[in-house]
């Protein structure tokens, strides 16, 4: 079976000045390459997890797929249909069958508009009749288990939770087959938080659809999604099943990640790994690994030689870009994972 | 983070109420808000019925009583021509506030327009119609003015003309800022991921939420229009006699005010009236709108 | 550090008390009742976390420690006793000398906490205003201190404005900002809740190693409760402007005795060590605070509610050594298993 969607070396280049700034200051590259060859692919019913902190890429990612942000080079086909350097017109047509979800639960709602009028709008933008929509409207509020009454308030008079309800609700209008959420939980309480990931999950089942979330809580990647991508400055360092990175992480940024990621455990946290530095400039990419400057098992080749991607010897669906991988079970994500019971 | 809390339950709290009720209220607690909106009321409606409430034929001269003072058959007096001054005042309301309208209604038009396309449209579009934003608006209004009148001839519409261009770069600059900021928000993103045209987003999605602070601004505009209207006319550059004019009421008052202050005060007391009362009413629609524009102004 | 004060206060009270603290928002639609009867214990040279989600009212907390309140705020009632002072009863230039002293405060956004238009320099030479020492020695006490929380050539760098920096960087300036003046507490308010989790890690670590060092109390606010069981040594749990339980770190996390705390432990995927498709949520809303409030705070959420929940709000009652809870079914006459 063919991949709904399919992103082949996928590029994202944005300027960081005007070409007259560029050429008065002497700045050769005035580009910073926000995604800079990345490839997947993602099924039918199937969750894919873009993990990676501020600046690696994966919200613009989301937003090449969605046709927000032009692509510099790089192919994305949805359906077995190329989607990039569509007119409008033409692009209207598949975003019929993706919808996004945004990080602002609040934001992402025209401010001026009911909630009844903001899931009416999917079916006014093709074409449908007041009358329809608004049977539809009541059909979709019923769906993600709002009261019928939330349809006259105004996006500011809702919670961040019954807010991100309207967005999943307006996500689901048409039918869409793939979900794009970016952070779909940011912003959200514990208690909440599991209430959308629930009604996603729920959704999903009922209606197949396939869901690419973008996020950087690894605790929710591990539970929703069945395989996962981490991001290092606009690159995959790490892909494959979910279960098998948290298993057996292979690059020292996903096992820094996963350790960074506090267990609310008092007993649990001692051993966290604490990887050194911030995140480097896009501007300034580092030669060799560009995670070198920051990983804490660097030797001298990572600072010289772009690791190829290279598969895992027990499962060639798990990929990695490093010279040393890392070997062994990792301590803290099988505690967590393997439960008495297995 | 305290006011977060604080504000969220408010807004639950006031959720069934209307929107026109609340508003209705909010203006209730402004006493000055209050002031305007009756001032305002009060203008707007003499101006409408001006020809129930005059009680003389404001062009008309009478042989009889010249510059004379307020009585029960001339309320306000005479003037040089021995014209009823209260009829003439009340149709100057007319003059005053079909310029306020009509500038002001098809600056705002116009800059909401070019504003929208700056605020979308191609970068190069934005920064040449900013160019021209700013060219417009260093020129100084009066001289020209002068230009204009030395052109087309004192007349109303060389009035109307001259507020409606100079005033259309501020409300563009406003709109196309307010614009530009919208143009990179989520729920624009949103939409257009969901396949929404440019021209729809627009109309549905950004102008809502610029005509409200746009509309303060022109409400408290309104007074500088009049008072420029006056200024014109009193230098002898807007409508022309006999057209009844608060700015010509006062020209013709200054020429004579060794021998009566009536018609200074009589031409004065309108514009006065007038300015106060939609700067109080655009001041409370501005706190009770954008509290934040409060703070900046 | 005067060792005196220290001494003082870790032999006998603690080095905050807040008792029965009450606070109310005026709001178009009548009072809302954001903190009711807060009581919390701060000991000197420990780290204290207050955990919440939005509407608890933690920031809230925090902030009226601070003295730092919104206009349509006051405060009704208790007390909040500082080094044996109490702040509410103070005269405003007392406490004010008290701020950016004995008490310093790190927010969520580093910038709320940093004048953009001047240099690190001088906001942190500033700072010291408390302090003697000449300008010089000021300076050299800054980039120490600076050095100290990480920031890569702090000779040079302390010349820069705020926006030269990144985020993490910020929080960093801000934490030597705010442990400068070595306070005998530092009010934190949600510090890593902006930042990625590499950098949450970096700057818990930081703040743990700084408590040590300095000797402070820490009043740690956040939603996390990661972070809070890896900092925390005592915590307080809140809901809806009430401390509903409050104890050692372990014994909350391990034994929690409120159904509201049990309920958030559940909640967290990070605490659920079998993969799961679906996860527990607590059922309903944080209710409104206006008007006044009867019996149980907790109630429509609960599960285990039962007729005292309604009509009486609980008291605290003792589980274990050092552990409180508000809950009916706590009390020792109450006869329903727990």
């Amino acid at each position: 079976m063919s991949p709904l969607l399919s992103v082949r070396d996928l590029r994202v280049r944005f300027r960081t000045m005007g070409p007259l700034k560029a050429l008065a200051t002497g700045v050769r590259q005035p580009f910073i390459d926000a995604v800079c060859g990345v490839s997947f692919e993602l099924r039918k019913g199937e969750t894919l997890g873009l993990v990676g902190e501020s600046g690696s890429g994966k919200s613009t990612v989301a937003r090449a797929i969605m046709g927000l942000r032009p692509p510099t080079s790089g192919s994305i086909a949805f359906e077995g249909q190329e989607i990039t350097g569509l007119s409008p017109a033409e692009r209207k047509l598949y975003l019929r069958r993706m919808a996004m979800m945004f990080q602002d639960p609040i934001g992402s709602l025209s401010p001026r508009l009911t909630v009844r009028s903001l899931l009416m709008e999917p079916f006014h933008i093709h074409g449908m009749k007041d009358r329809d929509a608004a049977t539809e409207a009541d059909r979709l509020l019923g769906l993600v288990g709002l009261p019928a009454d939330f349809g006259r308030r105004y996006p500011h008079q809702l919670s961040g939770g019954q807010a991100r309800r309207v967005g999943v609700a307006r996500a689901l209008a048409l039918d869409p087959n793939l979900i794009v959420a970016d952070e779909p939980t940011a912003g959200l309480d514990v208690s909440v938080q599991g209430e959308v990931l629930n009604l996603l999950a729920r959704l999903q089942d009922q209606l197949g659809i396939a869901i690419l979330i973008i996020t950087h809580n690894l605790n929710v990647v591990r539970h929703i999604t069945d395989r996962m991508a981490i991001m290092y400055l606009g690159r995959f360092v790490e892909v494959g099943p979910t279960e098998h990175i948290f298993r057996q992480p292979r690059h020292p940024y996903t096992e820094a990640l996963l350790s960074a990621n506090p267990e609310p455990d008092p007993d649990a946290v001692i051993d966290r790994i604490e990887i050194k530095g911030e995140v480097p400039s896009l501007l300034k990419r580092p030669s060799g690994c560009e995670f070198h400057t920051r990983c804490r098992y660097a030797r001298e080749m990572c600072a010289k030689v772009f690791p190829e991607p290279s598969q895992s010897g027990s499962d060639p669906a798990h990929s990695f870009k490093c010279h040393f991988p890392l070997e062994g079970r990792w301590q803290r994500a099988e505690r967590s994972l393997v439960s008495p019971t297995v | 983070m305290e006011d977060v809390e604080a504000i969220r339950t408010a807004a639950q709290d006031r959720h069934d109420t209307g929107r026109l009720a609340s508003f209705l209220r909010q203006l209730g607690k402004d006493p000055l808000g209050i002031l305007g909106a009756i001032l305002v009321v009060a203008m707007v409606a003499t101006a409408l019925l001006a020809p129930l409430i005059i009680t003389h034929d404001p062009t008309r001269i009478m042989v009889g009583p010249r510059l004379a003072p307020p009585s029960l058959d001339f309320l306000m007096g005479t003037d040089q021509l021995g014209r009823d001054t209260f009829s003439r005042v009340i149709m100057g309301g007319r003059i005053a506030l079909l310029v306020a309208f009509a500038s002001l209604g098809s600056s705002l038009t116009v800059g909401l327009l070019l504003g929208l396309i700056a605020g979308f449209g191609p970068r190069w579009l934005d920064s040449f119609l900013l160019l021209v934003f700013d060219t417009v608006r260093s020129f100084p209004v009066i001289i020209f003015a002068l230009a204009i009148v030395a052109l087309l001839g004192p007349s109303l519409t060389s009035v109307i003309f001259v507020v409606a261009v100079t005033s259309v770069p501020i409300y563009a600059r406003v709109v196309r800022t307010q614009a530009h900021a919208l143009r990179n928000s989520e729920f624009v993103e949103a939409e257009r991921c969901m396949g929404a045209s440019t021209l729809r987003i627009l109309a549905v999605h950004v102008l809502p939420n610029v005509i409200g602070p746009l509309l303060i601004l022109v409400s408290m505009d309104v007074p500088l229009v009049i008072t420029l209207e006056a200024g014109l006319s009193f230098l002898g550059m807007g409508v022309r006699p006999p057209t009844p004019d608060w700015g010509a009421i006062l020209s013709d008052g200054y020429g004579y005010i060794h021998k009566t202050a009536w018609l200074v005060i009589a031409g004065g007391i309108p514009i006065v009236v007038t300015t106060l009362g939609f700067t109080f009413l655009g001041e409370a629609l501005r706190d009770i709108f954008d509290p934040k524009l409060r703070k900046d102004l | 550090m005067m060792p005196g004060v220290i001494n003082q206060h870790s032999s006998g009270a603690p080095l905050l008390r807040v008792r029965g603290l009450d606070l109310d928002f005026g709001s178009p639609r009548g009072r809302v009742h954001a903190l009711r009867g807060v009581s919390l214990d701060v000991s000197a040279g420990e780290v204290v976390g207050i955990v919440g989600e939005s509407g608890s009212g933690k920031s809230t907390l925090a902030y009226t420690l601070m003295g730092l309140l919104a206009e349509n705020a006051e405060v009704t009632g208790g007390e909040i006793l500082f080094e044996g002072r109490d702040l509410l009863r103070m005269a405003p230039a007392a406490r004010r000398d008290l701020l950016g002293n004995r008490l310093s405060m790190i927010f969520q956004d580093p910038m709320t906490g940093l004048n953009p238009v001047r240099t690190i320099e001088r906001q942190m030479i500033d700072a010291q205003h408390h302090q003697p020492g000449s300008r010089r020695e000021k300076r050299d006490r800054a980039v120490a201190m600076l050095a100290r929380v990480g920031i890569p050539d702090p000779q040079s760098r302390i010349g820069g404005y705020p926006h030269e920096f990144s985020g993490g960087m910020r929080q960093r300036i801000c934490i030597a900002m705010a442990l400068l003046v070595r306070p005998a507490l530092l009010i934190a308010d949600e510090p890593t809740t902006a930042l990625d989790a590499t950098l949450e890690v970096q700057i818990i670590h930081l703040l743990k190693d700084l408590q040590k060092e300095i000797g402070c109390s820490i009043l740690f606010v956040s939603h996390h409760l990661g972070t809070v069981a890896e900092l925390c040594d005592q915590v307080a749990v809140m809901y809806a402007g009430e401390v509903i339980e409050h104890g050692p770190v372990r014994d909350i996390f391990r034994n929690p005795a409120h159904p509201y705390t049990r309920a958030l432990l559940e909640c967290d995927p990070g605490r659920i060590r079998q993969k799961t498709r679906l996860l527990p949520t607590i059922p309903g809303e944080v209710p409104g605070l206006v008007g006044s409030q009867r019996g149980c705070i907790f109630r429509q959420r609960c599960g285990y509610a039962f007729a005292p929940c309604a009509d009486e709000r609980p008291a605290e009652y003792s589980v274990g050594a050092a552990q409180g809870a508000r809950c009916h079914l706590l009390a020792p006459t109450s006869g329903v298993p727990a």
